[in-house]
């Protein structure tokens, strides 16, 4: 299982998620009505590492931050 | 890095990191202190961090300031900040003025869009996120099938 964790205003509880790759990720949130609202500006992290590849391949534990719109200062 | 509950205390903390450096031969420290502004009809602006991200993203700015001979400090607020209080401080100190004043221009710039922060008005006591003032972070949109470094 995958760890999805949601940042920020996203104001969700961590779930978790029997997926592979980050399109299968992009695919349930895609069928989410609110995240779906999110999904072309989130960032993607994975065990704290930034990715930018929808193939990128989850194995069994790894933890997924989805991190909205940013503004620091 | 650090990361304080509510407003910055802005003179203890610059003068702490202008007595760790005032010895080593640097001639440039500048700083940018970010204040809450009266505006909007804000009571305060509150602040969300996703810390293991940020202190990475500090990380790689120690590493490039570094390689310019240089240092790079901040400091932000968690939680509530008040109008007329600071939620955010930054500093390059270098041996000349010139990476200094380049280097404080590009870290303040990229913080403002990278580092993994959530800002909120606070209004009547309600915390609505700032969405309009913003930005996706670098790598954002990967979920609709883009790259996007």
């Amino acid at each position: 299982m995958v760890i999805i964790e949601f940042m920020g205003p996203i104001n969700r509880e961590p779930i978790e998620l029997d997926i592979s790759t980050v399109k299968e990720l992009s695919d349930f949130i895609m069928k989410d009505d609110t995240l779906s609202t999110w999904a072309d500006s989130l960032a993607v992290g994975v065990n704290d590492e930034i990715v930018t590849d929808i193939n990128f391949k989850l194995k069994d534990g790894d933890r997924v931050t989805l991190l909205p719109p940013v503004c620091g200062g | 890095m650090e990361l304080y509950s509510g407003g910055l205390n802005v003179p203890k903390i610059t003068a702490k990191w202008y007595e760790e450096i005032k010895s080593l031969n640097y001639g440039a420290f500048i700083t940018f202190v970010g204040t809450i502004r009266d505006e909007n009809g804000i009571e305060a602006l509150s602040f969300d961090i996703y810390e293991p991200i940020l202190k990475k993203w500090f990380e790689s700015w120690q590493t490039k300031a570094r390689q310019r001979g240089a240092i790079v400090k901040m400091a932000h607020s968690i939680g509530d900040v008040k109008i007329d209080e600071s939620s955010y401080i930054s500093a390059v100190i270098s041996p000349k003025r010139r990476v200094a004043l380049e280097l404080i221009d590009e870290f303040v710039e990229d913080f403002k869009a990278n580092a993994p922060i959530w800002k909120y008005d606070v209004i009547e006591g309600k915390r609505v996120y700032a969405k309009d003032r913003s930005t996706p972070m670098s790598g954002a949109g990967i979920l609709m099938g883009e790259k996007n470094d």
